[in-house]
């Protein structure tokens, strides 16, 4: 089997999570490839359909990056993503699938390292949950029809 | 509003498990205000429901159709083009949206998506609490406008009983008695003399105690 090299969609805060993975570049910390950073106007943006379609387009997490709490461009964005991702994993969890797959996290925008930490983390627990299972259904069934 | 609530999603996934074209339904009214069955929450069902059957290896193809409100015939008529492509239909929307896609497809198998509920107004976000029962025949002009059959646990007319406390139902202490807040609205009002008038027994034959009730407006019909 090919080495697992999984797809992370992070959705980020322009205003926080967003600048602190510019920062990140910036300090040239060292974080996975894997983690392909959407910039959102506010994490309060991130609706349940945006990750859940991520997941069922095959991503194997979803991150939700939002600004620490209190400090929202918007007073409650990241509070609302919070229960929005909290929801997503309920729902994940009902219909058989890991809901570990998405996290909510915060960060300000000068917290480079600690994105690029978090970044790491994340990419290590979705190795250790594996492929989505999504993908690996699909391309299992693709290969018993060319055979 | 008419309220509803997503049932589990065991529930669904076994409904469906027989079939492997499904006609997603959605309603652009009271359910999607109470977000339980509108654009949104169809995509979102869709992708959960796509998801699970892929993992098991039997992949599902879904369409997803919101109308603009499933309990008229005018607009469920939308689907006579999509209906022959699916093997059945799954509806969002409340119960009588439901019923009117049953019966004007009477081949294709129809299936609820949702709990529907009660009927209520908005609280604040994502709250919402029951407000009436369509008793057909409304007190609320001598109930200072809350309603006790709907808000009293005991229906009384002529409240509040002794579980009654500091503002509060005995069911549930989340449960205002509505006894309580019919008394506060009279006092505020200046209108305390209606709560001594007796509220006689109500006569149900105009609730369900009649059985399925209909409405015909001769002028209209």
């Amino acid at each position: 089997m090919d080495k697992f090299e999984p797809v992370i969609v992070a959705f980020c805060c322009h205003y926080c999570a967003y600048t602190a993975a510019d920062m990140a570049g910036t300090q040239r910390v060292q974080y996975p490839p894997s983690v392909k950073v959407i910039r959102v106007p506010c994490a309060g943006k991130v609706d349940a359909i945006h990750i859940m379609k991520a997941l069922e387009k095959g991503a194997d997490g979803v991150m939700v990056g939002g600004c620490l709490e209190g400090d929202c461009h918007f007073r409650e964005g990241n509070t609302r993503a919070a229960k929005r991702v909290d929801y997503v994993r309920k729902l994940l969890d009902d219909i058989g699938f890991e809901g570990e797959r998405v996290e909510m996290f915060t960060a300000s925008a000068g917290m480079g390292e600690r994105f690029g930490q978090i970044a790491t983390e994340f990419t290590e627990k979705i190795l250790l949950l594996g492929p989505n299972p999504v993908k690996t259904a699909t391309s299992e069934a693709a290969q018993r029809a060319a055979s | 509003m008419i309220t509803a609530e997503r049932k589990p999603m065991e529930e669904l996934i076994a409904y469906l498990r027989p079939f492997r074209r499904i006609l997603l339904l959605g309603c652009n009214e009271c359910v999607t205000v109470c977000a339980a069955g509108g654009r949104k929450e169809v995509g979102l069902l869709s992708s959960a429901l796509q998801m699970r059957f892929a993992k098991e290896g039997k992949p599902i193809e879904i369409e997803e159709i919101t109308l603009e409100r499933q309990c008229d015939p005018e607009y469920v008529e939308e689907l006579v083009s999509r209906i022959d492509q699916a093997d059945a239909v799954m509806s969002m929307a409340c119960g009588c949206g439901i019923q009117e896609v049953a019966r004007r497809f009477q081949d294709k198998p129809v299936f609820p998506a949702v709990n529907t509920t009660f009927m209520g107004a908005s609280e604040r976000q994502g709250v919402w609490a029951e407000r009436c029962q369509g008793c057909g025949n409304c007190v609320l002009g001598v109930t200072a406008g809350v309603c006790p059959i709907a808000r009293c646990s005991k229906q009384l007319l002529n409240g509040p009983c002794g579980g009654s406390t500091k503002g509060k139902c005995e069911v549930d202490p989340d449960i205002d008695c509505a006894w309580q807040l019919i008394w506060d609205r009279l006092k505020a009002l200046g209108m305390t003399e209606q709560y001594e008038e007796n509220i006689p027994a109500k006569d149900w034959r105009t609730g369900r105690g009649g059985g399925p009730r209909k409405i015909v407006r001769e002028d209209l019909a």
